[in-house]
């Protein structure tokens, strides 16, 4: 606990300096590593998908928390068992919750999360295509020179 | 005599803030009146709210160099033993130090304005000065009533308690002024944009006057940004450079949307369209700069799983928001209907260019600015509690990047007006050949990895000689190299920060893709192998710095029997502040750095050794470093230094009182 707190309060001494830390990360320990090295792919790529609760935005492999060593060691023993990689997150989603989950499902509400980029951009392009088909059709007229205050003052910055 | 200037310091702010108070009204009045006295107060207000501020943040400096532990804020973040360039940080390295350096760079921008402002329409001027004034006034009081660092405590204790130890350090010590000259300068482009809502009329000479001070605010953005990175990559021990975190996210914001005003600024004044976008974005950038410091004081995107941040704080900064950002866009609605444009163009032209180039830089920030809110949306609206983390801004932000990275060559050379894309782009042809085989080659080198790495080197070659091939293609056939250097000066700043992007996009690609790993209980001198190199732990020794214990590690690195480095990995122990941090080793070179980590001791004697090979880790920054002089040069133009109002770069100096 006292860690934590530690680590709390200096997070808060670095949310003075818009500053952000992971905390000082050690993160995968040599005794953790599974011998087969593609099992051990497959846990390393899972876990940068996993935020140890504890932290502040930290992925369990990033961070040295005691919960995120708890985390990593369950995935691998879930691989090991033969676990694919969707049912060993179904897993942990299913202990944890999907607080857990640091790239977010599109189930429910979530959709819009996902759908927020694209539909943001279909209505730019609506929007700038309306727009620049406005001007490439105005009339020519509307293209005005400078007004006679403003010739003046052309006049006087070249001047300098 | 220290007692009296923290005093003075407290009554200099005090004065300030009256000053502000009388810049934002009276000067506004006269513009509305016409009546020149009440106008002409706005110049030598804005220069005196300067000085006072100035005067201010210097005795607080005062306090901290000298450690004058009579005032709370120099107890709680400092401490006798600790450096000199530290003292000197620490005066920014917390909440109320750090918005005393906000507002202070508030009425630098204010007081810059009123120095080089001088072809202003008075009008305009006195306006842009008051509402400059309108938001220090803001700012002064949220200092003045929550935030004063120059409280006192009635019984001094003998010693500090130290600053943040992670904070001790040299690129951290610089990375908060340049992010607030950054964030801040934002401010000087929303004055102007409210100031020429109020007056009803912007032309193209407006679009010349904001340009310099938002590309001065992007540069600042820019170089804040990277020192930041650059830090966590280094300090933080195992070389991650961006985390997605909503305290990032928040400097990121005004920086894309930075970027979008200062193109669009530019159809503005050369070609008098695009105005009441611009102007929206203009309000919008600063806008975010608002929400970055509302998320980060407030705390209340991290608040429900660690800590709460003061909420009184929050809220004063949640009323500052909606106040300027609500009202500058309330006067937009009922404005922005009188400003037509003028500027006729073809579908295919630079303006459409610039204008796709907008709508990729807006739309992904407000891609990341979902991201950064949607867990608080989730769980106060639909009562989820979730995670927004860095797989989904990966996944949702780098498409938007990708297509920019795609357009930006041929956008940046078709003509005003009207062009024709199959013309610009056979002109590239070349420059798409090369770009394709650089990325064939990485391809063809590497076995079995994703198409990462290749893609970014073609999409990094593409941007970068695109932009040189701009300017070759510009200076025509006869003695290029003398027409070359010729070309005006933004042309250069625009190949510059065109080809720095490039250079970081294939950089952070080239780390992603190629990073090397190894983790494993070295052994003292048992030689173990990661990628090409042979490392060798020779010795752990424990010594004494001037304010912590360390653990020190012995590295010696060969390749092929040859001593390549020797790197000397530390822990470090700060009692006074009671925190351990790593110090990894770093062996920088052009095309790698070799990142060395000293882990805790093993039972059976060996130590935990993390070794990294990070293949051009140092592009990332030098991109960054590219993209700023890219900004400075453009800066610099011909066309700034005569227009009327923006004679000069504004200074980047922070004044040491």
């Amino acid at each position: 606990m006292k860690q934590i707190r530690v680590l709390i309060a200096a997070l808060a001494g670095l949310m003075a300096v818009s500053a952000f830390v992971p905390s000082m990360a050690v993160a995968v320990e040599p005794d953790e590593v599974l011998e087969d090295p593609a099992l051990e792919g497959r846990a390393r790529e899972l876990s940068k998908d996993l935020r140890c609760l504890v932290c502040r935005n930290e992925s369990i492999d990033e961070s040295n928390a005691e919960l995120a060593r708890d985390l990593r060691v369950l995935l691998r023993e879930r691989l090991v068992a033969g676990d694919s990689d969707r049912e060993a997150m179904d897993f942990i989603v299913d202990r944890y919750g999907e607080y857990v989950l640091l790239r977010p499902t599109a189930s429910g509400a979530n959709w819009l999360l996902w759908a927020a980029g694209p539909l943001m951009l279909l209505a730019a392009l609506l929007i700038a295509a309306l727009y620049v088909r406005g001007r490439a059709r105005a009339p020519k007229g509307a293209e005005q020179g400078l007004s006679a205050e403003e010739q003046d003052r052309l006049r006087k910055i070249l001047e300098d | 005599m220290g007692l009296m200037i923290t005093e003075l310091g407290h009554f200099a702010l005090i004065l300030a803030f009256m000053i502000a108070i009388v810049q934002a009204v009276i000067p506004l009045i006269g513009a509305q009146k016409r009546w020149p006295g009440w106008m002409a107060v706005a110049e030598p207000a804005a220069q005196a709210q300067f000085l006072f501020t100035a005067f201010s943040f210097g005795a607080l400096m005062w306090a901290f160099i000298t450690s004058d532990f009579s005032l709370k804020l120099v107890t709680l973040n400092s401490h006798s033993a600790k450096p000199m360039l530290y003292k000197i940080s620490g005066t920014w390295g917390n909440h109320e130090g750090s918005m005393l350096l906000w507002v202070l760079i508030v009425s630098l921008f204010g007081a810059l304005a009123s120095v080089f402002g001088g072809g202003l329409p008075p009008t305009l001027k006195a306006r842009v000065l008051a509402v400059q004034a309108a938001i220090g006034v803001a700012f002064f009081a949220f200092i003045l009533f929550t935030s004063n660092p120059f409280l006192r405590l009635t019984v001094p204790p003998f010693d500090g308690q130290d600053l943040n130890p992670l904070l001790q350090d040299p690129g951290l010590a610089f990375h908060p002024p340049f992010l607030y000259l950054g964030y801040v300068g934002l401010s000087m482009a929303f004055s102007f944009a409210v100031a020429a809502l109020i007056e009803g009329r912007i032309d193209a000479a407006w679009g010349r006057w904001v340009r310099p001070w938002t590309l001065a605010a992007w540069i600042f953005l820019t170089i804040g940004i990277a020192l930041g990175s650059w830090w966590a990559y280094y300090e933080l021990g195992w070389g991650g450079f961006w985390f997605w975190d909503p305290v990032e996210n928040a400097s990121f914001m005004p920086w894309l949307l930075a970027a979008a005003l200062l193109h669009s600024a530019i159809v503005v004044e050369k070609r008098e369209a695009l105005k009441s976008w611009t102007i929206l974005l203009a309000i919008l950038a600063f806008g975010f700069s608002l929400v970055g410091t509302f998320i980060v004081r407030s705390g209340i995107i991290t608040s429900v799983h660690a800590f709460a941040n003061d909420p009184e704080r929050g809220v004063f900064i949640l009323f500052i928001l909606a106040f300027f950002t609500g009202g500058a866009l309330t006067l937009f609605a009922a404005r922005a209907q009188a400003m037509e444009a003028k500027g006729i163009f073809g579908v295919v032209s630079r303006e459409s260019a610039l204008v796709a180039n907008n709508i990729l830089l807006a739309v992904s920030c407000f891609v990341v600015f979902f991201g950064t809110v949607w867990p608080i949306v989730a769980e106060m609206v639909f009562d989820r509690k979730l995670s927004v983390g860095p797989p989904f801004f990966n996944s949702a932000f780098t498409p938007f990047m990708v297509v920019l990275g795609l357009l930006l060559p041929i956008g940046a050379m078709l003509p005003w007006k009207r062009g024709r894309i199959g013309r610009t782009a056979w002109q590239l042809r070349y420059v798409f050949l090369l770009a394709v085989s650089l990325g064939v080659l990485a391809w063809s080198m590497q076995t079995g990895r994703s198409a990462l790495g290749p893609v970014g080197l073609f999409l990094g070659s593409w941007v970068v000689f695109g932009a040189l091939a701009d300017l070759w293609l510009r200076s025509g056939k006869s003695g290029r190299l003398q027409r070359m250097l010729r070309l005006p000066r933004a042309d250069w700043g625009k190949a510059t920060a065109h080809a720095g992007l490039g250079i970081t996009i294939f950089a952070i690609a080239g780390l992603t893709a190629w990073e090397q790993e190894d983790i494993r209980v070295a052994r003292m001198g048992e030689p173990f192998q990661v990628g090409a190199f042979t490392l060798v732990l020779k010795d752990v020794s424990r010594e004494q710095g001037p304010n912590y214990f360390t653990t020190k590690g012995r590295v010696e690195v060969t390749r092929n029997g040859r001593p390549e480095a020797v790197l000397f990995p530390e822990k470090r122990d700060y009692p006074v502040a009671r925190m351990p941090t790593t110090e990894a080793a770093i062996d920088y070179r052009v095309t790698r750095d070799l990142y060395v980590v000293l882990g805790d001791q093993q039972a059976d004697g060996g130590w935990t050794m993390r070794t990294y090979i990070k293949p051009f880790a140092n592009w990332i920054w030098a991109g960054s470093i590219l993209m700023a002089l890219g900004g400075l040069l453009s800066l610099s133009d011909r066309r700034f230094r005569v227009a009327a109002g923006a004679r000069k770069t504004p200074s980047a100096g922070v004044p040491a009182e």
